[in-house]
């Protein structure tokens, strides 16, 4: 039987409350593709930010299911009314997660640093002026500043601090997002990263991309240009040259 | 909002120091049955703070857990894995507040949903 996912007919909705789109679907199939290696992971605390309707943290528990028998899960939202959709969306599908109306993770980054094993985040990646980011309604969902980072460049810091030894962040960019960027960005940080999806609509260019930290890469930043090439960094080239290829494809 | 939640929310105004634990304001506390899991009892015991633990489930109306640290040698004890499951995941908090407990600020909780939303010239 192939794992379960969220049922659009029993995700909860507002009409405050983005509703599952695209980027929601991408988010999910790269759960879904990681499976397995979730699996081994064997997470304990897994936390969604911005769960809007609650269609991917319900995923993930469903995905992860009774395998994952040591998971708990904490989900939060800017956007009051997401909160209470994703807590009927988690009780339509029988699952359970903690929620938190709050700004990112605000109020959590205390008491969960280093302990968050698996982040799942969409955030809101659409370029917008900036004065439209920082609502707390429907707007929350998408609007994300100057080249849709805005939102991206808070979370990033949070998930940082957030994230166990061991943590994954999967996470949802824009091509116009310039996830390259952000890829270098956290390998200053010492993660590495990889496509998990990539997907192109006629609207937009999608990727869903895992971070992980690697401890070869901090150890890299020490001995800077004197060790050989060790594999991770082959791993960043390779992520590199395949999203250049991504949008050396769409100019064509 | 279980109390595992409780444990790992603090005060997020500005300036506050001392923001942990937040102090329980109970309204209406529900108790939900979950599936007993030493495993994981025994994984989060490390990252639990024990007192705020013991205090909350206090407020909440179960007084069954001790006020001191337990050694960590009472995880091999069913009994008091037991209690340590039915405090941390089986009370919930469904309305009520959570209060800053430097402040007196209150954190609202509705249908079991903390709101951690700050005024603006809290952020």
């Amino acid at each position: 039987m192939p794992p379960r996912i969220a049922q659009i007919r029993l995700v909860s909705s507002h009409p405050q409350v983005y509703e599952p789109c695209d980027d929601s679907y991408a988010l999910v199939d790269a759960l879904l593709a990681d499976r397995t290696k979730l699996l081994e992971h064997h997470p304990t605390i897994c936390m969604e930010v911005g769960c809007g309707s609650g269609y991917v943290i319900t995923s993930l528990a469903l995905i992860l299911g009774s395998e994952a028998r040591n998971a708990y899960y904490f989900a939060t939202d800017v956007n009051p009314y997401a909160a209470t959709v994703t807590r009927e969306t988690l009780e339509a599908h029988g699952v359970h997660a903690e929620l938190v109306t709050t700004n990112i993770a605000s109020g959590l980054e205390k008491r969960l640093s280093g302990l968050v094993d698996v982040m799942v985040v969409n955030p809101p990646y659409v370029p917008t002026p900036d004065e439209e980011v920082g609502s707390l309604g429907l707007s929350s969902a998408w609007a994300g500043g100057e080249n849709g980072r805005n939102v991206i460049d808070k979370i990033l810091p949070v998930a940082d601090n957030l994230l166990s030894d061991k943590g994954w962040l999967y996470m949802l960019f824009l091509a116009e997002n310039d996830p390259l960027q952000i890829c270098l960005q956290m390998r200053d940080k010492g993660y590495g990263a990889k496509i998990v999806v990539q997907r192109s609509t006629e609207e937009e260019t999608l990727h869903v991309i895992k971070f992980w930290r690697d401890p070869d890469i901090q150890m890299e930043g020490n001995e800077a240009n004197l060790t050989p090439k060790t594999a991770p960094q082959r791993g960043l080239e390779f992520l590199l040259s395949h999203i250049s290829r991504l949008s050396f494809r769409e100019r064509q | 909002m279980r109390l595992l939640t409780h444990n790992m929310l603090s005060s997020n105004i500005k300036g506050v120091i001392n923001g942990f634990p937040l102090l329980i304001q109970a309204e209406r506390v529900v108790e939900k049955q979950v599936d007993f899991n030493p495993d994981f009892l025994k994984n989060m015991f490390s990252k639990i703070d024990w007192k705020a633990l013991a205090d909350a489930s206090k407020t909440m109306g179960y007084d069954e857990l001790p006020d001191e640290v337990p050694d960590p040698s009472v995880l091999d004890s069913q009994e008091f894995l037991q209690k340590f499951h039915h405090a941390l995941l089986e009370l919930h908090l469904e309305e009520g507040a959570l209060v800053c407990p430097e402040t007196g600020r209150r954190f609202p909780v509705n249908k079991g949903i903390p709101n951690m939303l700050l005024h603006e010239d809290e952020v």
